[in-house]
């Protein structure tokens, strides 16, 4: 067991090891997100309350979930760095960030967009989700900025996990301070999501489309970490023979 | 020397000696402490004069801009809190001293709360009047102030300490610390208000004492290790 640890933690290793894997991750995601995308928009009833402004969840829902786990996958970098040494685990880091701040942005607009029939306005401050999403945006671009203005990359990469750390600390926070503001500014409460009480027809593309949106999530992340790695180990031995041999980086 | 008559300073000393340090630095260098405050004061006369004078339109936003000043004025102090001494090489002095360093960061985050958070708090009230906050809610709008400030000095000391040394430092360190503010602002402002609509506020208050002592107990070894990073 740990022998395998060891040996993830090459980097000449996992850059073969995420070769293999992306297509696996990558095509069972894509088919089912495409499965999702048609059951979800063509199957699946019409909300009784919500009309076909409900549909918008199959984007929304799988995107907020992701752009937490990037947080988290970011966060667990950082820490599995700073504590064992790893370099592997910042590159993690490194690579999640982007995609993060990414599905975060898709979580906002869809958000935006569903709130648009829903509220009436495309931006409701009320919402705390919505708010706590913004505040997540802008611990990304705080997390992606440090590690820009850093040139040295492994102090890149302590410094940005000491920052991701101390966020992942305050995400906590900043989830129960904006329960309560929102309390205190809401007479009525907003609608609720999906819940236990969805239809199944509902339901199941839904849980596909989290499921493949976790795994296309995956593989992008692999093939990010795969160019990291790349980058970083640009100077040594391995990396020269690769490019060199008749295969070519493959 | 006689070192066997010498005996190991406490590992208060240098937080202490660091703190007695800096408040002298500061105190033969007054503008970098009147700075900040003279900012505070302007960004509150920005308001009215953006808003209108209206009196009622002031009471009900003076507990928002009030705080919104408070961070910004905080956030401009931040930027030199390891900046001289990472110019002039003590800082280095500071991570070989054999006097824990968690404890030293959070010397320098005292001193740096003394010099730029207290007196925030003290002025506020004189603000908070031409806001026409009463008495009784002045009250309350110092005491969040003064947990605010201290969390806000903490949570600064973690973003100065990463950014020690950069060229881009300013412009960084408020896109690393803002985000991490905003449940302070929150907390703090909504407190205030609260307070004004004679409404229950207590939870904000001890929400904001929980987050000052997790700060005090926690940040400080985040600066620290930050501090290290940037040093090496």
């Amino acid at each position: 067991m740990w022998n395998f640890f060891k040996q993830l933690a090459s980097p000449p290793h996992f850059y073969r090891l995420a070769a293999t894997i992306i297509p696996w991750l990558a095509v069972p995601g894509l088919l089912l997100i495409a499965y999702g995308a048609y059951a979800g928009l063509f199957l699946a009833p019409e909300d009784y309350q919500q009309g076909d402004a409900y549909r918008i969840i199959y984007v929304h829902v799988p995107a907020a979930y992701l752009s937490m786990m990037a947080y988290m996958f970011m966060a667990l970098g950082g820490a599995i760095g700073l504590v064992w040494r790893m370099k592997l685990a910042h590159a993690v880091g490194a690579a999640a960030a982007p995609l993060g701040a990414a599905f975060t942005f898709l979580a906002l607009v869809t958000g935006s967009i569903w709130g648009r029939p829903m509220w009436g306005t495309w931006w409701e401050w009320g919402d705390p989700r919505l708010t706590s999403e913004l505040i997540l945006l802008f611990l990304y671009f705080g997390y992606m900025a440090l590690r820009s203005a850093i040139d040295d990359t492994a102090k890149a990469d302590k410094a940005s996990a000491v920052l991701a750390l101390v966020g992942v600390v305050n995400v906590v926070v900043v989830h129960f301070s904006v329960e309560w503001w929102s309390s205190l500014h809401q007479g009525q409460t907003l609608f609720k999501k999906g819940g236990p009480g969805m239809d199944a027809e509902m339901l199941y593309p839904l849980i596909a489309m989290i499921v493949g949106f976790t795994l296309v999530f995956g593989a992008l992340l692999a093939r990010r970490i795969r160019t990291e790695v790349l980058h970083r180990e640009r100077r040594t031995r391995w990396v020269r023979e690769m490019i060199l041999s008749p295969a070519g980086g493959r | 020397m006689n070192d066997s008559a010498r005996t190991q300073p406490g590992i208060f000393y240098g937080l202490v000696a660091i703190t007695r340090r800096d408040l002298l630095l500061a105190w033969k260098r007054p503008g970098d402490v009147l700075n900040p405050l003279f900012f505070f004061a302007m960004v509150c006369t920005l308001f009215p004069l953006a808003v209108g004078p209206s009196a009622e339109q002031l009471t009900f936003s003076g507990p928002g801009v009030l705080w919104v000043a408070a961070l910004l004025a905080t956030l401009l102090s931040l930027n030199s809190m390891f900046m001289g001494d990472h110019e002039d090489g003590s800082l280095d002095q500071v991570l070989v001293s054999s006097q824990p360093l968690p404890l030293l960061a959070l010397g320098k985050t005292l001193a740096h709360w003394i010099t730029s958070g207290l007196p925030l708090v003290l002025i506020s009230p004189l603000l908070a009047m031409t806001y026409h906050m009463p008495a009784d809610v002045v009250g309350v709008l110092m005491l969040t102030l003064l947990l605010g400030t201290i969390c806000l000095s903490l949570l600064g000391s973690i973003g100065a300490a990463l950014t020690v040394g950069l060229h881009r430092g300013t412009a960084l360190l408020s896109l690393l610390i803002l985000p991490l503010a905003m449940p302070v602002l929150l907390l703090g402002a909504n407190t205030v208000s609260l307070a004004a609509d004679n409404e229950m506020y207590s939870t904000g208050m001890w929400a904001l004492g929980a987050y000052a002592v997790a700060a005090l107990s926690l940040a400080p070894y985040a600066t620290a290790a930050a501090l290290r990073i940037s040093n090496e």
